[in-house]
């Protein structure tokens, strides 16, 4: 980012640019019940192993099993398949997410053999809140999202529209969507769309 | 919508998968001494039964894995 201050140059600290930045004006025009939010980058790293229980000590979490995501605030795993799982941290950068899963895996489990691929620059993240949340996912989306079975933990690679998404169950009427950035605008679009109904 | 069974997801839309054509055709043991005629039976030609199939498909939206699953080609219902 370069900003302009009284004809001389400065360059500030570089902020990777967001698929979503300058939406936000239409994202503040909706409703408290259906708020969306472009979240600040997250790094993310996919991991492929057949040792998930040398990641354990960088989630502070056991590693999800099929439909699930586990972890806290620094670091996210969601499952992605039977040996591959998507690492997110909106606090590590992409270099420090990808040394820490490959640095505490081979500490953890000498032997362990890990697949570890920074694919920060793939996803955006969007969170969609509000008590109608759901009834806006719900009219894209063919899983089934009620709270009994898709919670806070749940997780699920799907199709929204017809983009294809990570969709995270954060807690009720709270969801994190991972989108490839290429589909962001159609999927903001999208949303924005679904969401009129509740205007 | 018809929902397909993934071994790993769950229930989910058809319009997730892909369709890998029939199962278990092997490849040949040694292709360069294959005829032809042989070679073009290996890569086109498929069984195509009423009834009961066993396929590949591909969860291409959602956890991308191959799995094979039976399928009934008059009723469209999948075995579990
Ligand atoms: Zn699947």
């Amino acid at each position: 980012m370069v900003s302009r201050v009284s004809g001389d140059v400065v360059t500030d600290v570089l902020r990777p640019a967001g698929a979503l930045d300058g939406w936000a004006g239409r994202f503040a025009a909706l409703p408290d019940s259906v708020t969306l939010l472009a979240e600040p980058f997250h790094a993310m790293v996919d991991v492929r192993t057949a040792d998930p229980a040398a990641l354990e000590r960088l989630v502070g979490a056991p590693l999800p099993g099929p439909n699930a995501w586990s972890g806290g605030e620094r670091v996210t795993a969601i499952w992605l398949g039977p040996d591959e799982w998507l690492l997110t941290s909106p606090f590590l950068s992409p270099a420090e997410l990808e040394g820490a899963a490959r640095e505490t895996g081979a500490a953890a489990l000498p032997d362990a053999r890990l697949a570890v691929v920074d694919v920060s620059a793939q996803r955006t993240t969007v969170r969609l809140r509000g008590a109608h949340a759901r009834d806006v996912l719900e009219t894209g989306c063919a899983i089934d999202l009620l709270p009994r079975s898709f919670g806070a933990g749940s997780a699920a690679v799907t199709l929204l529209g017809q983009s294809g998404v990570v969709l995270l169950g954060l807690g009720p009427s709270d969801y994190r969507i991972l989108v490839r950035s290429s589909f962001a605008a159609y999927l903001a679009e999208w949303l924005l769309d679904a969401a009129s109904e509740w205007r | 919508m018809q929902l397909i069974h993934c071994p790993w997801c769950g229930p989910r839309e058809e319009v997730e998968f892909h369709y890998g054509g029939q199962a278990g055709v092997a490849y040949p043991a040694d292709p360069a001494v294959l005829s032809d005629e042989e070679w073009a039976r290996y890569v086109f030609v498929r069984d195509n039964p009423k009834g009961r199939f066993e396929e590949r498909w591909s969860h291409s939206a959602g956890c991308r894995r191959w799995f094979t699953a039976v399928r009934d080609t008059v009723t469209y219902r999948f075995e579990r």
